[in-house]
């Protein structure tokens, strides 16, 4: 009864768009022959910037290290291939405003010569805390796009005694296939990835969740995790957004992240499998994260798949490297759900790119959105359990209150209400304004808060000079009066002798 | 006829009579509006509306008797928060918004004559006599006053720059109603 | 490579190809069968009639969309406009003057639905609007009845005939075709002090077939209910409003029939006659005037069921749908606002769930 699997079988929510995925997905891994130039971005994490430690015309090896980690949130960066520092300054960051960052660029000689590396063979005889201090220096962020730095979640889930590890391969976008590529083809480096992991928090058992429309990699990853009884995988049903961290915890052990609370709260912690990967050859290889697999997919593309790309490397560079079909109509960083459009072709790849999709004009149509007809479909397809309409309805009379009344902090943006919305209304784009406008509302409390308190300050300040000034003056004042007091006293001792000599005689 | 006509006419009478005795012995003493008004100024007592400081220009924007458009620091954001809070009709758009600004001290023209830093209502300038002096930009409001005693002109407002970590998504294009 | 500048447009960037359009035309297919088989009972002047009631009900769009210079070819094709007239003309007694279908049609959309400000906006089904305005302004029309009256059968009227009454009246040729319905039929007999054990020999048959008197389209439950089906499995509808508004109907009819057989109509009657599979399928089930979460659903089509009910049984009127669903309507905002889904990690309050330690 095929139909009625639709009434029972799959989760309640989220939407299921066409895939996309094949054919790139099946086309064996390319390696992208080193470019001339990367752009090495400070910030390629969240958290605060790196901080650069080469100068222009130094000359670095492949993985020497170009940026150290600026405080508690934040991530080092490595030299993707070996050269010249040509030049520290600013290009477009992969990011909707099209705003420029910093990024060290680097002339590469052709050579990638690797710098000498620590090699740990039986890296599960160091202590957790080392583990985690590999991967912060290898600069390993979360490489499904959240870019969250590792070993800050390493901690976290060792402080609150984490007990499950979810290993995230779901990759539920349309188009995208690096992280189903890595399971096929590095299955046994994911596997060790994941229980070094587990060893860094000291989970006892790793779930790893693969969405069931990838067979090979489940079976990939099945032969390398047969001889680890603690490592499960676990396919999980094709179903948009199930690669997010709070559904794929939901779909693999029926818990429920508190709206205000972390995963790691309820004891499970997610990492993804392209960042187990980067775990594994982090602490067994010492190799730095200096390299990723992004699939390059979509109608613009002439061969697309996957490859093994230096971060840095120009999206251009990448395009010509499996040609293009005409101009792209669309440039999306990410999947098609929740990437991010680039404004031109000239933006580095990042740690957290999983892909590049070209458009062509087809792919890239939007039908002109419509008034809502308040069908709920929206609300049917939200993974949270939110009203967008409602939402949506508050945002566009600037309500942005009213909106965070419907729990607009819960959103994440996941995509699929606008997807289905019959009147293609960017709800999700109303969102992130709404969401953006309260930030900065609190931003600009935060400021005239700030504002009071220094002209309280500077009001104190005036005062107390004002008092301490006349303190002075008056000590001043005093002492002189003292000083003549005492200068008439000893002018008048006599005098005063004499009285006093009268008194005694009254 | 005449007795419907008779109770709607009493229901009218009471009812009024009651918002009546209502409005005047539960009346509010203090105007609370004045302390919420002076929440959403910029409170750095600069004087640019005319009156001395913030709190008396809530005081008469209270009694209405100054525009929601007076505090240039504030900006268009403030006057639409006012006027939203004064519950008036105002039209912004002739109000130029040149979105909100910092002071910035051209360094060849300094002279570090310190002026400027007497009249900084958050210590946000600093410096010495005959230094080269410096805005602290977390703490500059865009009031201007140091601009105005600025006797070489070292000192403009510039617009905030627009970075990674503050800009917004606009409103979709196409927000059909 | 063209630089795309301007203002960036946020994922997603994939959709549906689903539209407004689509969802329409879908339930006028579902709605087709039933309607056909009314075209068939009824005969010539319900097809005018249906015709005059949905062009009218799209000039009304096409006008008001003109005066608010608004582009009107494209909000006519979305078929919002067409499947409010033919909702209207389906719920009209068939031989009903065609001044009837013109007038409700105009109303519907100009009064039910543009005067909230189009499409998406409006608190009441337009099409109900309209027909609540017919019965309370014509009475008379809106309550004139006719039996079976096939197409080609013979003593129906034919092409010309139903010109002839659809502008001059019924002729006296076709008097003899005019019927009451099992709901104003109980009622006449129990204000005449007629009790239901008595008078339910004479009353008008009920046929699961929908050969009986009543509305163009709502006769035939059957169809109804398949295209009702068709309408849930394509999830053009979710299931919550029409068997929540059916339960609202059977569940007291079931209790006060056992309780007073001769004073209060069985569940089957209830259901069979006048409009309430119609409703629940294919008038409550409107998107922009019910509820949007599923319990919100239930209780509103529940709500929809008991009025209908209890207007049935205990109000002047025979027949409670429209003015049920239209009360209903009128509740919404707050059944949406009592009945949200249960967000992720909250509890059905909207406060976060307690970390459990």
């Amino acid at each position: 009864m095929g139909f009625l699997d639709r009434f029972f079988k799959e989760p309640s929510w989220g939407v299921h768009p066409d895939d996309h995925k094949r054919p790139a997905a099946d086309v064996p891994l390319r390696i992208l022959p080193t470019p001339e130039r990367v752009y090495m971005p400070l910030s390629q994490h969240v958290g605060g910037a790196a901080r650069p430690i080469v100068v222009v015309g130094q000359q670095v090896l492949k993985g020497q290290l170009l940026a150290d980690a600026q405080g508690n949130i934040s991530a080092p960066i490595h030299a993707p291939v070996s050269g010249t520092v040509f030049a520290i300054g600013d290009v477009t960051a992969p990011h909707a405003s099209g705003l420029p960052f910093r990024a060290i660029t680097i002339e590469s000689d052709g050579q990638d010569r690797w710098i000498d590396t620590e090699q740990v063979a039986d890296p599960f005889a160091l202590a957790p805390e080392e583990i985690a201090r590999k991967a912060a220096a290898a600069g390993v962020v979360g490489l499904g796009g959240a870019t969250f730095p590792s070993a800050v979640k390493f901690a976290l889930g060792k402080r609150l005694k984490v007990e499950t590890l979810i290993v995230n391969g779901g990759e539920c976008e349309p188009y995208l296939s690096s992280d189903d590529r890595i399971m096929r083809d590095f299955a046994d480096q994911v596997v060790d990835g994941v229980r070094l992991v587990m060893h860094a928090i000291g989970a006892k058992e790793a779930l790893v969740g693969i969405e069931d429309n990838k067979p090979e990699a489940i079976a990939a990853m099945r032969k390398a995790a047969a001889s680890f009884s603690e490592v499960k995988i676990c396919p999980v049903p094709t179903r948009y957004p199930m690669g997010s961290d709070k559904q794929l915890i939901q779909t693999l052990t029926g818990k429920e992240v508190p709206s205000n609370a972390r995963a790691a709260e309820v004891g499970v912690l997610v990492h993804n499998v392209s960042t187990c990967a980067a775990v594994h050859k982090a602490v067994r290889l010492g190799q730095p994260l200096v390299e990723r697999i992004v699939t390059l997919n979509g109608g613009a593309i002439a061969t697309p798949g996957n490859i093994y790309a230096p971060l840095g490397t120009l999206v251009a560079d990448l395009l010509a490297f499996v040609g293009l079909k005409g101009d792209p109509a669309r440039l999306i960083l990410g999947g098609p759900m929740m990437g991010t459009p680039l404004a031109h072709d000239r933006i580095p790849l990042v740690k957290g790119a999983s892909g590049i999709l070209a458009f062509n004009a087809a792919e890239a149509a939007t039908p002109e959105a419509g008034p809502c007809i308040r069908c709920g479909t929206c609300a049917d397809a939200c993974p949270m359990g939110l009203l967008p309409m409602e939402m949506a309805a508050h945002i566009r009379v600037e309500d942005f209150e009213g909106a965070e009344g419907y729990a607009l902090g819960d959103c994440i943006s996941c995509g699929c209400c606008a997807y289905v919305c019959p009147s293609h209304i960017p709800l999700v784009q109303y969102f992130s304004y709404a969401k953006g406008e309260l930030m900065a509302a609190e931003r600009v409390k935060l400021r005239t808060d700030a504002t009071k308190r220094l002209a309280e300050a500077r009001s104190a300040r005036i005062e107390r000079e004002k008092q301490e000034k006349a303190e002075a003056a008056a000590r001043r004042k005093a002492e002189k009066d003292a000083a003549a007091a005492a200068k008439a006293a000893a002018a008048k001792a006599p005098a005063k002798d004499s009285g006093q000599a009268q008194g005694e005689t009254v | 006829m005449l007795v419907s006509v008779g109770s709607l006419s009493l229901m009218g009478l009471a009812l009024g009579s009651m918002l009546g005795a209502a409005s005047r012995y539960l009346a509010v003493e203090e105007n609370p509006l004045e302390a919420e008004i002076q929440a959403m100024l910029p409170g750095s007592q600069c004087g640019q509306c005319g009156y001395v400081g913030c709190a008396q220009a809530a005081a008469a924007l209270a009694k209405g008797e100054a525009q929601v458009t007076l505090c240039p620091p504030g900006g268009k954001a403030t006057a639409e928060a006012l006027a939203a809070k004064l519950g008036i009709k105002v039209d912004l758009s002739a109000v130029v918004d040149s979105g909100p600004q910092i002071a910035d001290v051209t360094e060849e023209i300094c002279i570090g004559c310190s002026r400027c830093l007497k009249v900084c209502p958050t210590d946000a300038i600093i410096g010495a006599a005959k230094q080269v002096h410096n805005v602290i930009r977390e703490a500059c409001t865009g009031c201007s006053s140091c601009v105005n005693v600025c006797p070489t002109e070292a000192l403009s407002l510039m617009p905030i720059p627009v970075t990674l970590q503050h800009w917004v998504w606009p409103q979709p294009a196409s927000s059909a109603s | 490579m063209n630089e795309n500048l301007g203002s960036p447009v946020a994922a997603p960037y994939t959709t549906t190809s689903n539209n407004p359009g689509r969802i329409m035309a879908t339930v006028m297919v579902a709605l087709a069968p039933s309607t056909l088989y009314g075209f068939w009972l009824y005969g010539w002047p319900s097809i005018y009639l249906w015709l005059i009631t949905i062009a009218s009900a799209m000039l009304g769009e096409a006008f008001f969309l003109r005066a608010m210079d608004r582009q009107a070819s494209k909000a006519l094709t979305d078929g919002s406009a067409i499947l409010t007239g033919w909702l209207l003309a389906v719920s009209l007694p068939p031989w009903a003057p065609w001044w009837i279908g013109a007038f409700g049609g105009l109303f519907g959309i100009v009064l039910g639905k543009h005067a909230f400000g189009g499409l998406g906006q409006n608190l009441f089904n337009p099409a109900m609007v309209a027909r609540v305005a017919l019965l309370i302004s014509f009475p008379v029309q809106m309550t004139s009845w006719v039996g079976a009256a096939p197409l080609f059968a013979e003593g129906s009227p034919g092409p010309l005939d139903g010109l002839v009454i659809l502008f001059k009246g019924i002729p006296a040729a076709f008097d003899a075709m005019t019927s009451a319905t099992t709901l104003g039929f109980s009622k006449t007999e129990m204000s005449r002090g007629v009790d239901l054990l008595q008078s339910a020999a004479h009353a008008p048959a009920l046929s699961m077939i929908g050969e009986r008197a009543g509305s163009m389209g709502e006769t035939a439950a059957w169809l109804i209910i398949a295209g009702g089906l068709m309408l849930i499995i394509k999830r053009i509808i979710s299931w919550h409003i029409p068997v929540a508004m059916l339960l609202g109907v059977a569940l007291p009819a079931v209790a006060l029939n056992a309780y007073d057989p001769a004073h209060f109509l069985d569940a089957q009657t209830h259901l069979m006659s006048g409009g309430v599979m119609l409703g629940a399928f294919f008038i409550a089930t409107d998107y922009v005037t019910s509820p949007n979460s599923p319990a919100g659903r239930f209780v509103f089509g529940f709500g929809c069921g008991l009025l209908t009910y209890v207007i049935r049984t205990w109000a002047g009127y025979p027949e409670g749908v429209a003015f049920a669903v239209m009360l209903m309507n009128a509740l919404t905002p707050i059944i949406d606002n009592h009945f949200r889904p249960r967000i992720y990690g909250r509890n059905r309050k909207g406060l976060p769930l307690q970390v459990a330690d």
